[in-house]
C-alpha cells in the first residue's frame, strides 16, 4: 500500500475510532473499536505487523503504570480517602463558600496531581458536591472547580495525567526532573484558574451567610495515605536508586490491593474493573492506528506545523497548536501525533509545552473537545447542554491565560 | 393570602425571619427550594470529557440526584421549623430561574433574598436568577436584603448631566 492510502486508511479508521469513543452508541465499545480498526489497518497493510509490535511494545509499559495508578486511586475510595477529603473540606471551609472554594482548589488540584484527573473527576467530584450540599451552599463554583483542575492541575507529574505518562517516556526526563520543571507550570495555571474563579463566581462566593456548625472532625484513612506518600516518595527517588518509576506504582497497586483482597473487602472481578481493561485496550489500539498515520506522512505533516525549538516564541506556539489539536480531535489522540515529533525534534522542552497545550486545553469546553461539543450540539445529544454556557464563558476566560502564563514558567524552569 | 418564600442555600434564614416578621397570620405559606442541576450537568460532562473510560455506572448521575434531593429535604424541613407555623413544602429541580417563575403560578406574593454580589451594590446585587424572577413574576414580588441594607451614602453620585444613567443601556 503506498504511504498516500495508509495515510488515508489510517486517518479514515482514526476518525471512526473517535466518533465511537465520542458519540458510546451501545453496540461497539471503545475499545472493540479501537482494536478492530487497528487490525483493519493491519490487515489491509497500512502498518506492518512490526510496526504494530514496535507501537505496542512502546506503549505497553505507559499502560501497565496507567492500570497501576488506576488501582491505587480506587484502593484510596476503597480506604476512604475521598469521604475524608471531604470532612477536610468542610471543617476547612469554617462555613464560608470562599474557604471550601480553596480547600476544593487545594485538595483537587493534590488528588489531580498525584492519582491522575480521573481520580478527581470520577472520584472527588461526588464528594465535592455532596460537601457544598452539607455546608449547604452553591455547588456550582465547587463543581466547575474540580472540572476545571481536574485539567489545569494536571500538568504537574507524569502519573497526574495520561498525556503526561505517554510523554514521559519519550521525553527521557526522570520522574524528579519532570515534576521540577512542571511545578511552576502548574502553580501558574491554578493561580489563573483561582483568580478567574473568585471572579467569576463573586456572586456565589460572597452571599451573606449565618454561621453553620462546626462539622465532624475528619480522620484520615492513614493506610491508603501511607501508601500513597511511599509510592510518590519511590517515584522521587527513582532515578537516584535506578528503579523504573512504573515498579513503584506497581508496588504501591499491590500494596493496597493485596490486603484489600486478602480482608475480603474487594473481589477480583471488582479490581479487574478497577483497572479498566476496556480503556487500557483502547489505549493500545488508538496507539497503533496513530502510528500507522504518523508512520505513513502525518508525522511529517505535524513537523512542517509545529515549532521544535525552545525559545518563548516557539514554546508559546507549540501550547497553542497542541491546544488546538487537543480541541479538534480530544487530547489523547493529538498527544499520540505530536509527543513523538516534539520529543524526536526538540527534547524536553516542546515535549512539555505540548503537554500544556493538550491538558489546559479542553477546558475549552466541558465534554474535552470543540469537535465533541459541536457534534454533540448538531444532535442536540443532551437538553440538559444548553446549561453550560457558562462553562464556555469561563474556558474562554481561564484558558488562553493559564497557557501563556504556564508556558513562560516552563520556559523559565527551562532555563534555569 | 397565598404566599411563596424562595429560598436558596446561603441565605434562607434571613428569608424565612422575612417572611414571619412580614405574612399575616393567616398566610397561607409555601416553601420553596428548587436545586439547580447545571453542577450535575458539569459533573457529567466532565466525565464524557474522558476519552475511552467506561460510561458512568449507573447510579452514578443519580447518586448526584439523590444527594441533591436529600439536602434540598433538610433544608425545607429546617426552614419549616424556623418558620414556626404551617406551610407546604415545595421542592423543585431544573433550571432554577424559570422554576420559581412556574411555582409562582396562583400566587400572590412571592418573598425572596438577593442572590448577586453584595460587594457590589446596583444591579449587580441581583445574580442572574433573582432578576430573571423579577422580571417575569407573575405576582408581588417581596424583596429582601440577605444582611443589612446597605446605606444611602454607598449610592454613586449622579452621573454628569447629559450623559446615560451608568446601570442604564443607552436609548436610542
Amino acid at each position: 500500500m503506498t504511504d498516500g492510502l495508509s495515510l488515508a486508511a489510517a486517518l479514515v479508521v482514526l476518525a471512526a475510532t473517535l466518533a465511537v469513543a465520542v458519540t458510546r452508541p451501545p453496540y461497539v465499545s471503545d475499545a472493540v473499536a479501537a482494536v478492530g480498526g487497528a487490525v483493519l489497518l493491519v490487515a489491509v497493510g497500512a502498518i506492518g505487523l512490526s510496526g504494530a509490535g514496535d507501537a505496542l511494545r512502546a506503549l505497553g509499559p505507559t499502560v501497565g503504570f496507567l492500570a497501576a495508578m488506576l488501582l491505587i486511586a480506587d484502593g484510596c475510595r476503597r480506604e476512604g480517602l475521598f469521604d475524608a477529603m471531604g470532612a477536610v473540606m468542610a471543617g476547612g471551609s469554617q462555613g464560608s463558600p470562599q474557604r471550601l472554594l480553596a480547600f476544593v482548589f487545594l485538595i483537587a488540584a493534590g488528588i489531580t496531581a498525584a492519582l491522575s484527573l480521573d481520580a478527581t473527576i470520577v472520584l472527588l467530584t461526588p464528594v465535592v458536591f455532596a460537601t457544598a450540599a452539607r455546608i449547604r451552599t452553591s455547588a456550582k463554583p465547587q463543581v466547575y472547580a474540580c472540572a476545571h483542575l481536574a485539567n489545569s492541575a494536571s500538568l504537574l507529574l507524569p502519573v497526574s495525567n495520561l498525556t503526561n505518562l505517554l510523554a514521559f517516556h519519550a521525553s527521557h526526563l526522570s520522574f524528579p526532573r519532570f515534576a521540577a520543571l512542571m511545578v511552576l507550570p502548574t502553580i501558574a495555571a491554578v493561580a489563573v484558574e483561582w483568580v478567574v474563579f473568585k471572579r467569576f463566581f463573586a456572586a456565589d462566593l460572597t452571599r451573606p451567610r449565618h454561621a453553620a456548625a462546626q462539622p465532624a472532625r475528619p480522620e484520615l484513612p492513614r493506610f491508603a495515605v501511607s501508601v500513597l506518600v511511599f509510592t510518590l516518595a519511590g517515584f522521587a527517588l527513582s532515578s537516584l536508586v535506578g528503579i523504573q518509576p512504573v515498579w513503584f506504582a506497581a508496588a504501591g497497586a499491590a500494596a493496597i490491593t493485596v490486603p484489600a483482597l486478602a480482608r475480603r473487602t474487594a473481589t477480583p472481578v471488582a479490581l479487574a474493573r478497577a483497572a479498566e481493561p476496556g480503556f487500557l485496550i483502547f489505549v493500545l489500539g488508538l496507539g497503533v492506528i496513530v502510528q500507522a498515520a504518523s508512520a505513513s506522512g502525518l508525522d511529517t505533516a505535524v513537523h512542517a506545523v509545529l515549532p521544535t525549538g525552545d525559545s518563548l516564541p516557539d514554546l508559546l506556539a507549540i501550547a497553542a497548536i497542541s491546544a488546538v489539536f487537543a480541541n479538534l480531535v480530544n487530547n489523547l489522540p493529538a498527544t499520540l501525533m505530536l509527543i513523538p515529533v516534539a520529543a524526536a525534534a526538540g527534547g524536553a522542552g516542546p515535549v512539555l509545552a505540548v503537554l500544556i497545550g493538550v491538558n489546559i486545553g479542553p477546558n475549552l469546553t466541558y465534554v474535552g473537545s470543540l469537535a465533541t461539543l459541536l457534534w454533540r450540539r448538531v444532535l442536540r445529544a443532551e437538553d440538559t447542554d444548553v446549561e453550560l454556557g457558562e462553562f464556555l464563558r469561563l474556558g474562554a476566560l481561564t484558558v488562553p491565560a493559564s497557557l501563556v502564563a504556564a508556558t513562560v514558567l516552563l520556559w523559565l524552569a527551562l532555563k534555569v | 393570602m397565598r404566599a411563596l418564600v424562595w429560598i436558596i442555600e446561603d441565605t434562607w434564614q434571613a428569608t424565612i425571619d422575612e417572611a414571619t416578621q412580614f405574612l399575616p397570620g393567616d398566610a397561607e405559606i409555601t416553601l420553596l427550594h428548587v436545586a439547580s442541576t447545571e453542577p450535575e450537568t458539569v459533573a457529567r460532562a466532565a466525565h464524557r470529557g474522558l476519552l475511552g473510560r467506561r460510561p458512568p455506572p449507573p447510579p452514578a448521575p443519580q447518586e448526584l440526584q439523590s444527594i441533591s434531593e436529600q439536602a434540598a429535604h433538610e433544608l425545607l424541613t429546617d426552614a419549616q421549623t424556623r418558620l414556626g407555623r404551617p406551610a407546604s413544602l415545595k421542592a423543585r429541580r431544573g433550571r432554577v430561574e424559570r422554576e420559581v417563575v412556574a411555582a409562582a403560578d396562583g400566587i400572590d406574593i412571592l418573598i425572596l433574598a438577593r442572590d448577586g454580589d453584595r460587594d457590589r451594590p446596583g444591579p449587580r446585587s441581583l445574580g442572574p436568577a433573582t432578576r430573571f424572577v423579577i422580571d417575569h413574576a407573575p405576582c408581588r414580588v417581596l424583596l429582601i436584603w440577605p444582611d443589612n441594607a446597605p446605606e444611602l451614602r454607598t449610592i454613586p453620585p449622579p452621573p454628569p448631566p447629559g450623559t446615560a444613567a451608568p446601570h442604564l443601556p443607552p436609548r436610542n
